[in-house]
């Protein structure tokens, strides 16, 4: 469970959170939409610790970390699995290295273990045989997906993935969609998918909220988004050019003088 | 005027926040070397990536240096007829003072720079905040083995060093002032004492710390991508040059009038 009570963020002058609130239940799995550079990331980081907020609480499972010391939260981190937006693969290590990274740092396993263990998590996100393969051999899908499976292989009870499906194929996007819905159903994972798919926020989420100017302007079931008449949601789920988003930025995007 | 007056009080300021800076971050790494989990290995593979790298480069440089020496002084001394001294001041300096500080500026721009790079790229792909995230110290993970691997392969290095640069004399002397083999090193173990040669690696303990800290502390702080790893390397580089001959400074006035070593 993740609770976010008025989480302000600025980087210098630039207010990028502002007095953000947002809620997931456990088990829950909660799709955050909203333009390019409106704190999707910052909000995730937020959540694991590595950016301190300014102001404002974030609880998980009821402790709350904004001002909690780096060792306790660490063992809080041991639980949150975060797939980063450009994979963040160690790029000294192949990938089966990385994907038993945390396997090799935390547990004692013997070695067959671990590797059966970082097979089935490659398998979970459709790669076989990579795992001698560094990470600059990988094109961008398979680094995000590798990152996946890095997740999945420390088995963590939230996992927050920011654009899981952005530079995959439609039907990888689909298979990790699937892979989403059953970690939710099967495992009861908790998670935050950031993405701007709609298709995919509609298929994994339980609930979306979309972000604008550092606040949620919309937070509901899928049927709730699509239904809402908020100009600026409209605007985003139908992905328009036109609307009160660019007008507000005063931004004219795709007319040639 | 007054504006030179804010300008220096200004460096000033950021100098000692600086220091300040590579202080916590060397209390944090020996903390941490000191605190279990130990993982010996990363260690070796740092220390392995220094030493045979950097050998040829700073035995070559020693080699030289123990030549340059010998003629510089030879010049001098030739008409004093002492030229019998010359293997004396060759061994001394070399052990004392040229061999550390030579070995350290070479693996400083090496190794330090190297350092610098290596970090600074995964700060900006965010492969540090992955460690973060997964519950792993990145000072545990990433300095630390930098730190032990600089401060045991740099007084090796340094010791192979002072070896080859006496030979280095000893090929000037030998062939060119024609000073006897035998007589060559007596004098070079009549000058050297046990504690020229051990000063001379106390140094070069501070050195590689000096190095391992600047190296990974430019790193840790990289902002903004390539360009931000170009600086950061450059920067870890100077930064090193100054502090290790400051240092070096600082330690041969403590050994003189402290210790009188
Ligand atoms: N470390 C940082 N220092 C300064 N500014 C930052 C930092 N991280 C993010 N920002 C700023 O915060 C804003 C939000 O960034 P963020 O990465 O969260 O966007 P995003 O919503 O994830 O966008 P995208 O969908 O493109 O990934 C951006 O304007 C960015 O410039
Ligand atoms: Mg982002």
């Amino acid at each position: 469970m993740i609770e976010i009570l008025n989480l302000y963020k600025a980087f210098g002058t630039q207010m990028v959170l502002n007095n953000l609130n947002l809620a997931v239940r456990r088990g829950e799995t909660k799709a955050v939409i909203g333009r390019s550079g409106v704190g999707k990331s910052v909000l995730l980081k937020n959540i694991v610790g590595l950016i301190k907020p300014d102001s404002g609480s974030i609880k998980i499972n009821g402790v709350e970390v904004t001002n909690l010391n780096e060792k306790a939260y660490d063992k809080l981190r041991m639980e949150i699995g975060m797939v980063f937006q450009g994979g963040a693969l160690f790029d000294s290590m192949n990938v089966g290295e990385n994907v038993a990274f945390v396997l090799d740092e935390f547990m004692n396993l013997d070695k067959k273990t671990v590797r059966d263990r970082v097979a089935d998590a490659l398998a979970l996100v459709g790669l076989k045989d990579v795992q001698h393969m560094m990470p600059s051999q990988l094109s961008g899908g398979m680094k995000k997906r590798v990152s996946l499976a890095r997740v999945l292989c420390m088995e963590p009870q939230i996992i927050l993935y920011d654009e899981p499906t952005s530079e995959v194929d439609p039907i990888t996007a689909a298979a990790i969609n699937h892979l989403i819905i059953e970690l939710r159903d099967k495992l009861k994972v908790t998670s935050i998918v950031v993405t701007h798919d709609m298709n995919s926020a509609y298929q994994v989420a339980d609930s979306i909220a979309m972000f604008y100017r550092g606040q949620v302007i919309a937070d509901g079931t899928p049927q709730d988004i699509r239904n809402s008449t908020h100009p600026v949601v409209q605007q985003f789920i139908h992905g328009q050019a036109d609307g009160p988003i660019t007008e507000d930025e005063s931004l004219i995007f795709g007319h040639i003088k | 005027m007054l504006n030179l007056v804010f300008k220096t009080g200004a460096a000033t300021n950021s100098l000692i926040r600086y220091i300040g800076q590579l202080t916590i971050l060397w209390s944090q790494t020996v903390v941490l070397a000191l605190t279990p989990s130990f993982k010996g290995r990363r260690s070796l593979i740092q220390a392995n990536r220094i030493g045979p790298g950097s050998f040829i480069i700073s035995a070559l440089v020693a080699f030289f240096v123990g030549m340059i020496i010998a003629l510089q002084m030879a010049y001098q001394m030739v008409q004093l007829s002492a030229e019998i001294y010359i293997p004396k001041i060759i061994s001394v300096a070399l052990t004392r003072e040229l061999a550390p500080v030579l070995t350290a500026l070479i693996v400083a721009g090496r190794i330090g720079a190297g350092i610098a790079a290596e970090i600074g790229s995964m700060t900006v792909t965010e492969q540090v905040d992955a460690l973060k995230a997964f519950a792993v110290n990145p000072v545990k993970y990433l300095v630390v083995p930098r730190f032990l691997g600089l401060i045991v392969m740099l007084p090796v290095l340094t010791m192979l060093s002072d070896i080859i640069g006496i030979w280095g004399g000893y090929i000037i002397c030998v062939y060119k002032l024609h000073i006897s083999h035998e007589m060559f090193w007596k004098m070079v173990f009549s000058a050297l004492a046990m504690k020229d040669i051990i000063t001379g690696l106390v140094k070069t303990i501070f050195f590689g710390m000096i190095i391992a800290i600047v190296g990974c502390h430019q790193g840790l702080n990289v902002h903004g991508g390539a360009e931000g790893v170009g600086k950061a390397t450059t920067a870890a580089v100077v930064r090193s040059f100054i502090l290790i001959i400051m240092t070096d400074c600082l330690i041969t006035f403590i050994f003189y009038f402290l210790l009188n070593v």
